[in-house]
């Protein structure tokens, strides 16, 4: 159980995606200007990636390997990943028009997401069990949506901070990304793996 | 639709006026992952290159068989299989620098670039524009990844293509992940600078996805 607490710890605020692997960035400065679709976007993605993980977990294991096709890994996943997404679109639309009105826009956007692919790739690579698969993606997730979170929370006021014109919008966000990431440097001796 | 305009036109717009990184603003991820030695962003810009190259014929060469309605899975899919080869190629052919990039090798299948490249020029256009169309981009984005790590290098590590250029203490800091950040912001700063001052743009970068 601890390992599993730690790969959670790890993957959310050690390794997080956004601030020490770079990944996501496009989604990031993409849907941080509101908190509002920062959240929307948050609650999506971390539902997709966990049931994503799972899905290529079994798929990996079940089919993949017995039949030699690893080479093919990235173009199942992201197979896996757009049919998923596909798929959750219509039945929200079906089942929960509310829902899918507040979120729907949002899992579009999430197939272009390369974390999403990041993490089906780096468990199949770290040998993960389906468990540690599936702590490892809801770690992903939440560390996500954490620097989402942040990131929309400082965006908001820089609105009302007079920044030179040259640095207007994405140039000072990545400013103030990487001062948070400097921020985060600081978990990286929380556990050691 | 582009027919009047020359091939050179459309390689320059993807350098210059519609540079991925600095104007467009898309695929920011390998900008900041890669650039901490010329070399790899280099290699980088090279499978992004040859990925956007590959894929902007194929999608253009299949494009009146593709029903609109599953045109982006199936685009997806093309894209896919090129970054498999470029993927497997370096794992063969350029093993050291495989072993630090290649996660990032892989997911250049979820670059917007490219998927927004095919589904904007490939997909309305015939084989030879989507051709140098890609090769614009391709080169837009390989500029832009040896201009980062340029920076990068020559102040984090004092050299460049790992051979020693200055003798000084270098900035740490600028091979560190933050380095990365600030160095992309920095010079998106730098860019819209320079449009705003010499040639009257609104420097106003994009939308960011």
């Amino acid at each position: 159980m601890e390992n599993l607490f730690e790969l959670f710890i790890a993957a959310s605020l050690i390794n997080n995606f956004v601030f020490t692997r770079y990944l996501g960035l496009c989604i990031f400065f993409g849907v941080t200007k509101k908190m509002e679709t920062a959240i929307g976007m948050s609650i999506t993605f971390t539902a997709v990636m966990v049931i994503s993980a799972a899905l290529s977990w079994v798929i990996y294991k079940t089919i993949m390997i017995p039949l030699n096709l690893t080479f093919l890994k990235i173009v199942i996943f992201i197979g896996i990943v757009a049919g998923f997404v596909q798929a959750a679109d219509t039945i929200m639309r079906k089942i929960s028009p509310g829902l899918y009105y507040k979120l729907g826009i949002y899992l579009a956007l999430i197939t272009t997401n390369c974390i999403i692919l990041a993490v089906p790739l780096l468990n199949a690579e770290e040998g993960y069990s389906f468990i540690q698969s599936l702590s490892f993606g809801l770690g992903s997730g939440i560390g996500f949506a954490l620097a989402l979170i942040i990131m929309a929370s400082i965006r908001e006021k820089l609105e009302l901070a007079e920044i030179p014109r040259s640095f207007q919008g994405l140039p000072i966000s990545f400013i103030v990304t990487g001062l948070i990431a400097l921020a985060f440097l600081g978990f990286s001796g929380l556990i050691t793996l | 639709m582009q027919s009047n305009k020359s091939y050179l036109q459309i390689v320059k717009n993807g350098i210059f006026a519609e540079n991925p990184i600095f104007r467009v603003a898309l695929s920011l991820c390998p900008a900041v992952a890669v650039t901490s030695g010329v070399k790899n962003g280099f290699l980088m810009g090279i499978a992004v290159l040859f990925v956007q190259v590959m894929a902007n014929v194929t999608v253009s060469v299949v494009r009146k068989f593709i029903h609109p309605r599953v045109r982006i899975p199936s685009y997806m899919f093309i894209i896919a299989t090129w970054v498999t080869v470029i993927d497997l190629v370096m794992a063969a052919f350029a093993r050291d620098v495989y072993k630090q990039m290649g996660l990032y090798i892989q997911l250049i299948v979820a670059f917007a670039i490219i998927l927004s490249r095919a589904e904007l020029f490939a997909s309305k256009n015939k084989v030879t524009p989507s051709f140098f169309d890609g090769l614009g981009m391709g080169i837009g984005f390989l500029f832009a990844l040896v201009v980062i790590s340029f920076f990068r290098e020559l102040l984090g590590k004092g050299s460049l293509w790992g051979m020693p250029i200055v003798d000084f203490k270098p900035l740490l800091i600028m091979i560190l992940p933050t380095g990365g950040f600030f160095a992309v912001g920095l010079l998106m700063g730098l860019f819209n600078w320079i449009d705003i001052r010499f040639f009257g743009g609104g420097g106003a970068s994009g939308g960011g996805h």
